[in-house]
């Protein structure tokens, strides 16, 4: 089974995170990158269909050269190739955009399952599978909390806010993922030294086959118009109690609609 | 805060970055607990010696990591800074595979060797008596030749992983005076092998400390590492290496005092201002940091030393006693830095003070330090 998880590098989420002035952009250069938390779980469930299938995984990332950082890491998990779309003509591509060039590079490395995190901790769309899936005319199956591959029979729960759904596609397709589906595993050293004698193929905007004028800030169809900080945390509200302290509590409670 | 750390290849950083995710997830969660119930983490070790800690400065042939001794206790000090008994063992562990990686047969590295470097297995070292410490030479165990081997009769002490580990590095006598001690490895489990109840200590709890008492252990010849009657010079090449450990483990300590106490620093306030930005307490931060930054200064010039195979013996023995020194100070002024808070146990400091003590002690006190500085000084 070919098996392509797409992965993003974003900025540390546990570091403190803030937008360009100049074009409302994120910035980037100043935090350190790390594999979006929930690729490593799409990553870790490529590997175990990789393991249970007999096939391999291969890692798509489009980003600048600092992203190769988040391709070795997820090589050193034990995947087998990597392709790293990188290209200055590509900074400030949207979702669209983005999903425009991982559509076509899918197109021409071929697959049987595409596995995506749900979304990514910097931008939050939620939409990358989405998007792929209907540029591919292959089916998605979203959040996915368990899969299931059998031949070219995909069955995967679908994380509901009641429980879950069961849902069944046909390979080939494009699933994301969940937290709940797995426990990423560490890499090791072995592993990273394993990852240095690993092919990772550089893919360029003129190789994708797309025009430059398509791609980039300049013609997103999505566009920051305004940002503001978000304002500094409140001084939290005391309350006394003069005996009535129960019932100020829960007036404050159902005040912020917690009761 | 990241420590910015000079690596010397890819490898090294991607490695490092791999300690510190391990160290925040795996180790930071549990090290209350587990030293408040005096626990050991065998899972912990499980972990670490998947991901491939528990044989990094061993060569690639033998099963280890290939990695210069810069690299590898930088790693130490990285685990340090989270859980310093953690990192005790495994240091102690490394120091345990020394005298076979070194003087063992080919047959004998091929039988053990994968096991303890690739994490499947973790050795202690048992060279201290109750009246052998810091004079090595005066240990009595002994080790008596027989047909099929070798019976070992004597008590040892303080042994690191005591109970908990599969295989012993033990140095035994068989023959009278500083000629006489030679190496074995002795596995877990064999007849007339016991140990004590664990120490209660000062400090590393959840790793337990206890002596073992041989009672006419048979051991099969092929258990003696070296020659006959080489213990002593295994044991203390092993020591020169295994001092670079806790020199980088009291630095890790020391570094972890310093970031909680200028964190502190920064958010508690006296006299309508942040403690920080008081200079009485500013200089006494300032001086920890320094004496942190002279730590790991001293302990890497040692490794980069050993690593490009010039003498080192000294240079460990000087970072040993900086680094130690260095981590008492630096744990104690974290104390100070927290006020009433420090003493508490709900604040991790007054346990890095207790963690630090120990480093000036085992694998050589620091008196002892002196002595071996002193003699280079001397020859
Ligand atoms: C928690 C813990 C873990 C340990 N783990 C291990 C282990 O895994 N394996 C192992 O083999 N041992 C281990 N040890 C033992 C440790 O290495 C010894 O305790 C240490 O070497 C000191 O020996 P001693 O306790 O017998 O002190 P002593 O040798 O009796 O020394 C007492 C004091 O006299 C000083 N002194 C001694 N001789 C001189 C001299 N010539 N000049 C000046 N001062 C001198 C010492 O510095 C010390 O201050 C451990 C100890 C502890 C507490």
């Amino acid at each position: 089974m070919n098996i392509v998880v797409c992965v993003k590098q974003v900025p540390d989420t546990w570091a403190e995170r803030t937008l360009r002035p100049e074009d409302s952009r994120l910035d980037r250069a100043s935090v350190d990158g790390v594999i979006n938390e929930l690729d490593e779980y799409a990553i870790e469930e490529g590997l175990r269909l990789a393991e249970a299938h007999e096939g391999e995984v291969t890692i798509l990332t489009m980003g600048p050269d600092k992203a190769s950082e988040s391709i070795r890491k997820a090589l050193s998990m034990g995947a087998d190739k990597a392709v790293h779309v990188i290209d200055d003509g590509l900074a400030g591509s949207d979702a669209l955009q983005t999903s425009a060039v991982l559509a076509q590079v899918l197109g021409r490395i071929g697959f049987d399952l595409v596995i995506l995190g749900a979304e990514s901790t910097d931008a939050r769309m939620g939409v990358m599978a989405a998007m792929l899936a209907e540029r591919l005319g292959v089916p998605q199956v979203s959040l996915a909390s368990k899969v299931e591959v059998d031949g070219t029979a995909l069955r995967i729960h679908r994380q509901r806010d009641y429980g879950y759904d069961k849902v069944e596609a046909s390979l080939p397709a494009v699933i994301s993922v969940v937290e709940k589906i797995n426990e990423p595993r560490y890499p090791s050293f072995k592993g990273i030294m394993a990852a240095k004698k690993k092919p990772v193929e550089t893919v360029t905007l003129a190789d994708t086959g797309l025009d430059a004028g398509q791609v980039g800030l300049a013609a997103a169809a999505t566009e920051v118009v305004s940002f503001a900080n978000r304002p500094p945390r409140q001084a939290g509200t005391v309350v006394k109690d003069e005996g009535d302290g129960g019932t100020k509590a829960a007036e404050f409670l159902a005040g912020q609609k917690f009761i | 805060m990241t420590v910015d750390r000079m690596l010397p290849s890819r490898e090294a950083a991607d490695l490092l970055d791999l300690t510190r995710q391990l160290a925040e997830r795996e180790l930071a969660p549990r090290v209350a607990e587990a030293e408040a119930v005096e626990t050991f983490p065998a899972e912990v070790f499980k972990i670490i010696g998947a991901a491939g800690l528990l044989g990094l400065p061993y060569p690639e042939s033998l099963g280890g990591g290939g990695q210069p001794y810069e690299v590898y206790l930088q790693v130490l000090e990285e685990l340090a800074m989270r859980w310093a008994a953690v990192a005790v063992t495994v240091s102690v562990h490394s120091l345990s595979c020394f005298p076979l990686a070194t003087f063992g047969t080919p047959e004998q590295q091929e039988r053990w060797l994968p096991d303890l470097l690739g994490g499947g297995t973790l050795g202690a070292y048992s060279l201290s008596e109750p009246q052998a410490g810091s004079d090595a030479a005066a240990l009595a165990c002994q080790a008596e030749r027989d047909a099929g081997g070798y019976v070992i009769t004597g008590t040892k002490a303080w042994i690191t992983g005591g109970g908990n580990a599969d295989s012993y590095t033990l140095f035994a006598r068989t023959a009278p005076g500083s000629q006489g001690v030679s190496c074995f490895l002795v596995p877990a489990g064999l007849p007339g092998l016991t140990f004590g109840q664990p120490e209660r200590k000062m400090g590393l709890r959840a790793v337990p400390t206890t002596s073992a008492h041989y009672d006419g252990v048979r051991l099969p010849a092929d258990r003696l590492i070296g020659a006959e009657g080489q213990g002593l010079r295994i044991a203390f090449s092993a020591l020169d290496s295994g001092r670079l450990g806790i020199a980088a483990v009291a630095t890790g300590l020391a570094q972890a005092a310093l970031d909680y106490a200028v964190g502190y620093a920064k958010e508690r306030r006296t006299f309508g201002q942040r403690i920080i930005d008081h200079e009485g307490l500013a200089f006494l931060l300032a001086d920890m940091a320094a004496a942190a930054h002279a730590a790991r200064a001293t302990y890497l010039d040692a490794a980069r030393r050993r690593d490009a195979g010039r003498p080192y013996s000294e240079q460990a023995s000087v970072a040993k006693l900086v680094a130690t020194d260095a981590a008492m100070k630096v744990t104690t002024d974290a104390v100070q830095v927290l006020g009433g808070y420090g003493y508490s146990q709900e604040f991790p400091v007054e346990r890095y003070l207790r963690e630090a003590k120990i480093m000036q002690i085992f694998e050589g006190t620091n008196q002892i330090q002196r002595l071996v500085i002193s003699r280079h000084l001397a020859s």
